[in-house]
């Protein structure tokens, strides 16, 4: 019955939509026909729920005891992936799976609606829906979803995301929490609206065998007076061709470094601006590809992960603990991982890669339980503490991980027993991302794309930024390039 | 005399370049297959190597891990036997919409004279030349409006308009259907649609049996229409639980599973296929329509 | 008098058989299709979470896809794509469908041969993108094959190259789907009645002679469709050359075809260049396939 009456619903905003004035035509009716893609699966376990549940609210808001009680039943929650629900599986007090998409905290429904990155389909799945939030019955509304850092700023500086203080989140509740973890999720007022429970701080990991041999000693501290700063980094990288090293897998490796701290924000007044510290990045990686002292493979290719073993002949990786733990092939015999072969040191500049923020939507009906579930996953030391041993996350809390950064049970086996927790800690603590926009993933992503052409030979540096330009206003068509 | 002993010398010169044709037949022939069977080769060891392995670089031997592939797959939280159900699903009742109301659109375009059949025609491989992605967005508009988002029925019924098999239909008909059977069998009294069921249906075997393998893969490999239309994960088909597998995190990610999976998914097509091919390759040859 | 009325009674039933193409083409794709040209006139994109329009903006979409270059480009990245796959792909379809066709050849195993062609045609697109992105890597193993024999020495970079991209592209066309046309084709040469080749046997034709006097003008239909589809789904390229590329269309974009562009507009929802984009596309498509079909029919001598 209800199912029916909803469509009804729709089909009068259809109505509406095609009736008003062409000019709203096509925005109305996008919005409602992704009301119906949420709708459908949403309503199915509503129908049943409603007959038993719905007289109970009513008649008995004041007898429950749970906090939830006069909020709404189902809880949705929208990610790209599986790793929150695992998290929220295994740390979360009260939450009970029932099957590959649901589960239950107390007699509340927990909703997932896991739509993959690739082709963009998480965020076109997700920015219908937050579009039409306001319309939505109050179970279909998006409770939680998770967001990158890379496109933070599109979710976050808008009115679809609400505020953790709305949640009931303090000041106080965040303190431990790193910096660069709350600037990701500040919007243009200052107002903090999201949270994380991890941090990727990132340094420079590098391959103890080629320091010796190169550098005369594996130590951190030697091996970080090499690569202290760029130019520094530059001459190492000479050396290590004349050793046969590659000093990075390739040119990409080391843009994060540079795009986390550049001076301005790459779109300013709407139009796309490529910071001084991006043509540093571009300069060092020309240098590097065109003397054959890096390849120009894309991350995450077969010829990229060569270097994972010691044949590949690759001095160095920047990248967060994750990385070296679950990406280097630690469980392949013969890899430098496996053989413990890896070392740890600040390198240039302090970056983060990677990480998972929470945010709160507006207009869920669930803010009591969003709030607890950001207060227990980001806030909780003991959860968090929990969430070290069992995921090796480093978790976004200072005092605990500073606590684990001096205990030698923490040390890493992959980095031949250095522990370089504390690394991480610094690293975390010198991340600025205040200069952050909401069109970074595309600007990110076709930079380094157009400029392997520059790198590869194909096109003159004006050429390589002439199509990231194009790309970016093909992607963003507000925004001027020139 | 002279005649006949040219053509005589002729059938010589005939027999010997059979044998030269024939071997360069068989060498082309062996090279083509090669060239053909090589990626499920790769496809298959790659399915049995564990991810670690595959991050290594390629080998041309197979691995142990198929098992293992298999288990964390199957244990995985994806539905890929609903994904396969669904897939066949969708692709069988595609496969025989766009078969059969082709052929029928065809039919009516062959067999008989009406006042816009010229205009029919040219105006159906106009609509052909219209890629999918064109009005993808308006498509996706379209079924919101109906309802029909999250349902297979937009993924399904818009075979039965198929321009392309119709085109083939339509050609295939010229150079095989003659009018003739068709007069013979008014004459015998039969009704014009038991004469399109029982007798062109048949005659037509062969090319529904090759446009049926056509719009069966086709859509058992779309991965465009069917992500914009599902959501809900007991729905999607298979290329969409691939790409999700593919998209998974970094703690998950794992390309051994991902290759076990198309695997998966390539099996039953091979078998589909299979079936149907055996009906092209051994029936057609007998089945040709003297003109 | 009667007999006409008859006539015109059976035709009536060409009417009845149009009825469930019609009736669903309208819904399910006119619709669409219109309301692409609608917004084809309109500036409506999304930034982020920021809806753009619609405004009405007339011919200014068209205009801008004219003025920056970009259809003219991307439509010769595709030509030249599709003749590199499609020639050695018609070639090789006619020469085996000639061999499994011609009687005197007598070839043993065809069974299995025909199978096996159509096959590559069972992987889906990007899987098939996906193994040739490995195997031609800088360190794959194609590359590690050539270095072994002596043939090169130094890896080389095959996704660097402007003609090395657009060279695999055509290869994958081309064994994605030979098997496909080889069917098609054969399917229409085993419709030819045999006796046909029988008598000209008899008579004492040449296989190559059979194969131009008698296979060929009687397999036209077919080759026409193969022709048109085959272009139709050349202009339509976009899985291959998206997921070889990453969605880059690199070297320099030298191997963007038009889709992918379209594509590109897609990601901000912006209706109305990917309209302009759409509706010059089709019109490219009616023109080039209008071509095909003056071209194969004027030899027709009757």
């Amino acid at each position: 019955m209800k199912r029916k009456l909803l469509g009804i619903m729709l089909s009068t905003t259809m109505v509406a939509g095609m009736l008003s004035a062409c000019g709203s035509t096509t925005t109305t009716t996008t919005t409602t026909s992704e009301t119906t893609t949420e709708a459908a699966p949403a309503e199915e376990s509503k129908a049943e729920e409603t007959k038993a549940e719905e007289p109970k609210a009513e008649e008995t808001t004041t007898e429950a005891a749970a906090p939830a009680a006069d909020e709404g039943k189902v809880l949705n929650i929208y990610a790209w992936n599986e790793e929150f629900k695992s998290r929220l599986t295994d740390h979360y007090p009260g939450y009970t799976e029932v099957d590959a998409t649901t589960g239950t905290i107390g007699d509340v429904t927990v909703k997932w609606n896991i739509t993959p990155s690739t082709d963009n389909a998480y965020q076109n799945n997700l920015d219908e829906n937050l579009l039409k939030q306001a319309d939505a019955a109050a179970d279909d509304k998006i409770d939680i979803f998770l967001v990158e850092a890379d496109y933070a700023l599109k979710y976050v500086d808008t009115d679809f995301t609400a505020a953790v203080s709305d949640f009931g989140i303090t000041d106080a509740d965040v303190a431990n929490q790193y910096k660069y973890t709350q600037d990701v999720m500040t919007d243009s007022k200052g107002v903090l609206k999201g949270v994380s429970w991890q941090g990727c701080p990132g340094v420079l990991i590098y391959n103890r065998e080629a320091a010796k041999e190169v550098l005369g000693s594996d130590d951190p501290a030697e091996v970080q007076k090499a690569v202290k700063d760029w130019d520094t980094f530059s001459a190492t990288a000479d050396a290590m061709k004349a050793a046969g090293y590659n000093m990075t897998a390739s040119t990409n490796d080391s843009y994060r470094v540079f795009s986390n701290n550049v001076s301005g924000k790459w779109v300013q007044n709407d139009k796309v601006v490529i910071d001084d510290n991006i043509m540093k990045w571009v300069e060092l990686a020309k240098k590097m590809a065109d003397e054959k002292m890096t390849s120009t493979n894309d991350l995450w290719s077969d010829d990229w992960s060569k270097g994972f073993y010691p044949d590949g002949k690759v001095f160095c990786y920047f990248g967060p603990a994750w990385l070296v733990n679950f990406c280097m092939a630690a469980d392949v015999e013969g890899s430098i991982a496996n053989l413990g072969g890896w070392g740890a040191t600040e390198g240039p500049q302090g970056f983060f890669w990677g990480g998972t923020w929470i945010c709160g939507a507006t207009g869920t009906d669930n803010p009591t339980l969003v709030g607890d579930i950001m207060r227990q996953l980001t806030c909780n030391e003991d959860i968090m503490l929990d969430i070290v041993a069992k995921d090796s996350d480093f978790v976004n809390n200072k005092p605990a991980m500073e606590k684990a950064a001096n205990d030698d049970a923490y040390a890493f086996a992959v980095f031949g027993g250095q522990n370089p927790l504390g690394m991480f800690c610094k690293g975390a603590e010198n991340c600025d991302l205040s200069n952050q926009s909401a069109y970074d993933q595309g600007c990110n992503e076709e930079f380094q794309r157009a400029m392997k052409n520059y790198f590869d030979g194909n096109a003159t540096l004006e050429e390589a930024l002439d199509i990231f330009k194009k790309a970016v206003v093909e992607k963003y068509p507000n925004l001027t390039a020139e | 005399m002279a005649d006949n002993r040219s053509k005589m010398a002729g059938q010589d010169e005939n027999r010997a370049s059979i044998h030269a044709r024939r071997a360069i037949a068989y060498i082309v022939l062996i090279l083509v297959s090669f060239l053909c069977l090589f990626w499920f080769y790769v496809l298959f060891i790659n399915a049995t190597r564990a991810h670690s392995e595959l991050t290594k670089g390629f080998t041309a031997i197979p691995s142990t891990h198929l098992l293992e592939n298999w288990i964390n797959l199957k244990n995985g939280t994806l539905p890929i036997f609903n994904g396969i159900i669904n897939s066949l699903f969708i692709a069988i009742a595609t496969a025989a919409l766009a078969t059969y109301f082709s052929t029928m659109t065809a039919y009516a375009i062959h067999a008989y004279d009406f006042k816009f059949k010229n205009f029919i025609f040219t105006f159906i491989l106009m609509i052909m030349m219209i890629p999918t992605q064109v009005t993808a967005l308006g498509f996706l508009q379209l079924i919101g409006k109906m309802n029909l988002d999250d349902s297979f029925v937009p993924l399904i019924v818009p075979a039965v308009a198929s321009p392309s098999v119709f085109f083939y239909m339509k050609q295939y008909m010229d150079s095989t259907l003659p009018l003739s059977l068709v007069e013979a069998a008014r004459i015998d009294g039969s009704g014009e649609f038991r004469t399109f069921n029982q007798i062109v249906i048949p005659l037509m075997k062969p090319a529904i049996a090759v446009q049926a393998i056509f719009s069966f893969v086709g859509s058992w490999n779309n991965y465009f229409t069917p992500a914009l239309v599902l959501h809900t994960d007991t729905k999607k088909t298979l290329p969409i639980l691939i790409a999700q597998l593919r998209s998974a995190d970094w703690l998950k990610f794992d390309m051994g599973q991902v290759y076990t999976m198309i695997a998966f998914s390539i099996f039953p097509v091979i078998v589909v296929y299979l079936l149907l091919s055996r009906y092209i390759v051994g029936g057609v040859t007998l089945g040709g329509v003297k003109g | 008098m009667k007999k006409k009325s008859k006539v015109v009674s059976y035709n009536k039933w060409g009417y009845i058989f149009l009825i469930p193409f019609v009736v669903v083409y309208l819904i399910f794709q006119m619709i669409p299709l219109v309301s692409t040209i609608y917004n084809s006139f309109f500036e409506n994109y999304r930034s982020g979470l920021l809806q753009i329009g619609p405004n009405f903006v007339g011919l200014k979409n068209y205009a801008t896809i004219i003025t920056n270059g970009d259809l003219p480009t991307y439509f010769k990245n595709t030509m030249i794509m599709w003749i590199m796959g499609f020639v050695p792909q018609i070639i090789l379809s006619l020469l085996l469908g000639a061999w499994f066709t011609d009687p005197s050849l007598r070839l043993k195993c065809q069974g299995f041969f025909k199978t096996v062609i159509y096959m590559p045609n069972l992987i889906m697109a990007s899987a098939f993108s996906m193994l040739f992105f490995t195997l031609f890597a800088n360190s794959g193993p194609i590359n590690s094959l050539l270095l072994n024999m002596g043939v090169i020495t130094e890896a080389y970079k095959f996704m660097s190259h402007v003609w090395s991209v657009r060279t695999l592209v055509a290869f994958m066309n081309c064994v994605m789907w030979f098997g496909n046309t080889t069917i098609l084709l054969m399917a229409g040469m085993m419709g030819i009645d045999p006796s046909l080749f029988e008598a000209a046997q008899v008579d004492g034709a040449t296989a190559t002679q059979i194969f131009y006097k008698i296979t060929l003008p009687l397999l036209k239909p077919i080759l026409i469709f193969v022709m048109i589809t085959s272009l139709i789904g050349g202009l339509q390229m976009f899985d291959v050359p998206q997921i070889l590329t990453n969605g880059s269309g690199d070297p320099t974009r030298t191997s963007m075809t038009l889709i992918m562009y379209l594509n590109k507009h897609l990601f901000s929802k912006n209706y109305g260049l990917a309209g302009a984009l759409s509706v010059y596309m089709f019109v490219i498509t009616g023109i080039l396939s209008l071509i095909v079909f003056k071209f194969t029919n004027s030899k027709d001598s009757k």
